[in-house]
């Protein structure tokens, strides 16, 4: 595996990685919504 | 890779917001189909019968997509019974070959299709039940068991190395084949069509699916945010796992000649067998149980979705019970999918591929994000995004989706609509000059124009009196054609309903 080859691979899977990581940090700790998930509750 | 990354930032994330909140913004009418969230949004006739692509993509999806899901299911049962251990890899390939009857003129294969209806019977049977109850438990433990067999399986290739099967079997090269940077290839047009493509398949933007399921989703709860990480654990799964696994592995048992001649999505069906071999009789099992296993469960989550769309509509509109409306899907998916079995050979499982999985998943795309922008209008759709938002969206986003994202797809679109031969950026200049000479526009083979009139080849649907290929793709292509145009009149009866009921 030549050198430019993995340190690109390398770059990019650690950003994706990192952004991943992030936004499911950020939906683990969004405030609780109330249940059920009812779209009737939309339709008002 | 770089034009991937540029169309998941540009394209793919704006398409993701957009249609999470068309479908929400639907769903505050009680509509959850895209024909009436069109209308809901724009008042125009046009656009409601334009969202019948909503429907009409995912049935056509559907129908080759289950016949796949069933080829992992076989597999998965193989692996269970040991029919790969110690076989050959040459025989890996042709069991895969003989599975689905390929070289036949017309193609038969009685376990396939044993296997496709119990695939179709499922899918049915659990949209008749609701989704909730039983896939969305069965998804919050076989995703993440899919996710850790995933690991493994990169870790293995990464660390494969030279297996000395061939000079050029070893996985690195596979690696190096993916990830070296080849920045020439950016001025290529061929690369970006296939990079937005491909987001638009593994991201399910454009079909009309997101819009269903974001309809029953409260207006006060967040959207912004859930489609950020869904979008990026997508891209998780393809580009860290995904890109790690097959073609490293293949590349470091067959060789890289063999997998640029194999590459497309029957690679895994006629590789891992044989890689699962080399670890054993017990963990050759168990891989191939949970590999196919596991790609047969993420695989049901995604025709689910694509049934979900038809079964909205028909509940909505014609006041169907789940069960009348799961039952119909499955009549019309099963005559839909017998072509794509019994023509393989013929290129209908392509050609359904193609337009519905391809061309039509643009198209909407397109359409959709000028009516978000332009239609609807910018201001009030910035509202439904941020709407409830448990992350703040980029104010960058806004002049993206209004202006970058449909130039972006429009620019992919008629590159490929009018694709000239060999499609690279030099191309384009000759075959402007070559036009301007009044020599006519140099067709590629698989620009839009050429394949839907052969202008290659001229239409040539029999040969001393046999059918060709093309008979049976033109044939396929009125199939999608008429099913648009029922989906297009039961949305015209149910309009009547509606003003009727108003």
């Amino acid at each position: 595996m030549s050198t430019s080859a993995l340190l690109f691979m390398i770059a990019v899977q650690g950003t994706v990685t990192a952004v991943t990581v992030y936004y499911f940090y950020k939906v683990l700790k969004a405030p609780a919504k109330d249940e059920p998930d009812s779209y009737s509750d939309n339709d008002d | 890779m770089i034009p991937y990354l540029v169309s998941l930032l540009l394209m793919g994330i704006p398409l993701l917001w957009v249609e999470w909140a068309m479908g929400r913004y639907g769903g505050r009418f009680g509509d959850h189909s895209t024909p009436f969230i069109l209308d809901n949004m724009t008042h125009r006739r046009f656009w409601k019968y334009f969202g019948v692509f909503g429907i009409f993509t995912n049935i056509g999806v559907m129908a080759y997509y289950t016949y796949i899901e069933s080829w992992t299911l076989t597999y998965a049962f193989k692996s269970i019974k040991g029919d790969f251990l110690g076989m050959p890899l040459d025989e890996v390939g042709a069991t895969f070959d003989r599975y689905i009857d390929l070289g036949a003129d017309i193609n038969v294969p009685l376990w396939a299709l044993l296997a496709f209806a119990i695939t179709l019977a499922l899918n049915i049977y659990i949209l008749s039940r609701g989704l909730s109850e039983g896939v969305e438990k069965v998804a919050k433990i076989g995703m993440p068991l899919l996710l850790v067999f995933g690991t493994f399986l990169a870790i293995r290739a990464v660390t494969l190395g030279s297996t000395g099967r061939c000079p050029d079997c070893n996985s690195n090269l596979g690696l190096d084949f993916l990830w070296r940077p080849e920045f020439s290839s950016l001025a290529d047009p061929k690369v970006w069509l296939a990079a937005a493509g491909q987001i638009f398949f593994t991201l399910s933007v454009g079909m009309g699916t997101i819009q269903c399921y974001a309809s029953y989703v409260r207006q006060k709860d967040d959207i912004a945010l859930n489609a950020m990480s869904a979008g990026w654990m997508n891209t998780f799964v393809e580009v860290v796992l995904g890109a790690s696994v097959v073609i490293p592995i293949a590349a470091g048992y067959f060789g890289l000649d063999w997998v640029k001649e194999n590459a497309g999505f029957m690679m895994a069906f006629k590789s891992m067998p044989f890689l699962f071999d080399q670890f054993g009789p017990v963990l050759a099992v168990l891989s191939g149980l949970a590999w196919f296993g596991l790609l047969f469960f993420a695989g049901i989550t995604s025709s689910l979705a694509m049934g979900t769309p038809w079964m909205a509509f028909m509940e909505d509109e014609f006041k169907w019970s789940r069960n009348k409306a799961a039952l119909s899907l499955g009549v019309i998916i099963f005559v839909l999918a017998l072509p794509t079995i019994f023509f393989f050979g013929k290129g209908v499982f392509d050609e359904y591929d193609y337009w519905t999985g391809t061309v039509a998943l643009v198209l909407f795309a397109l359409a959709e994000v000028i009516l978000f922008g332009w239609v609807f209008g910018m201001d009030k759709g910035w509202v439904e995004i941020t709407s409830g938002a448990d992350m703040k969206v980029p104010q960058v986003y806004r002049p993206i989706i209004k202006y970058v994202t449909p130039l972006f797809i429009l620019v992919i679109f008629l590159t490929s609509v009018f694709k000239p031969l060999n499609g690279g950026l030099d191309d384009w200049g000759r075959g402007f000059a070559q036009l301007g000479a009044g020599q006519g526009w140099p067709w590629a083979k698989d620009s839009i124009i050429n394949q839907l009139f052969h202008l290659d080849t001229g239409i040539l649907w029999f040969e001393q009196g046999v059918p060709t290929n093309m008979f049976y793709i033109d044939m396929s292509r009125f199939l999608l054609v008429f099913t648009f145009i029922g989906l297009g009149a039961l949305v015209a009866i149910a309009s009547r309903k509606r003003r009727q009921n108003a």
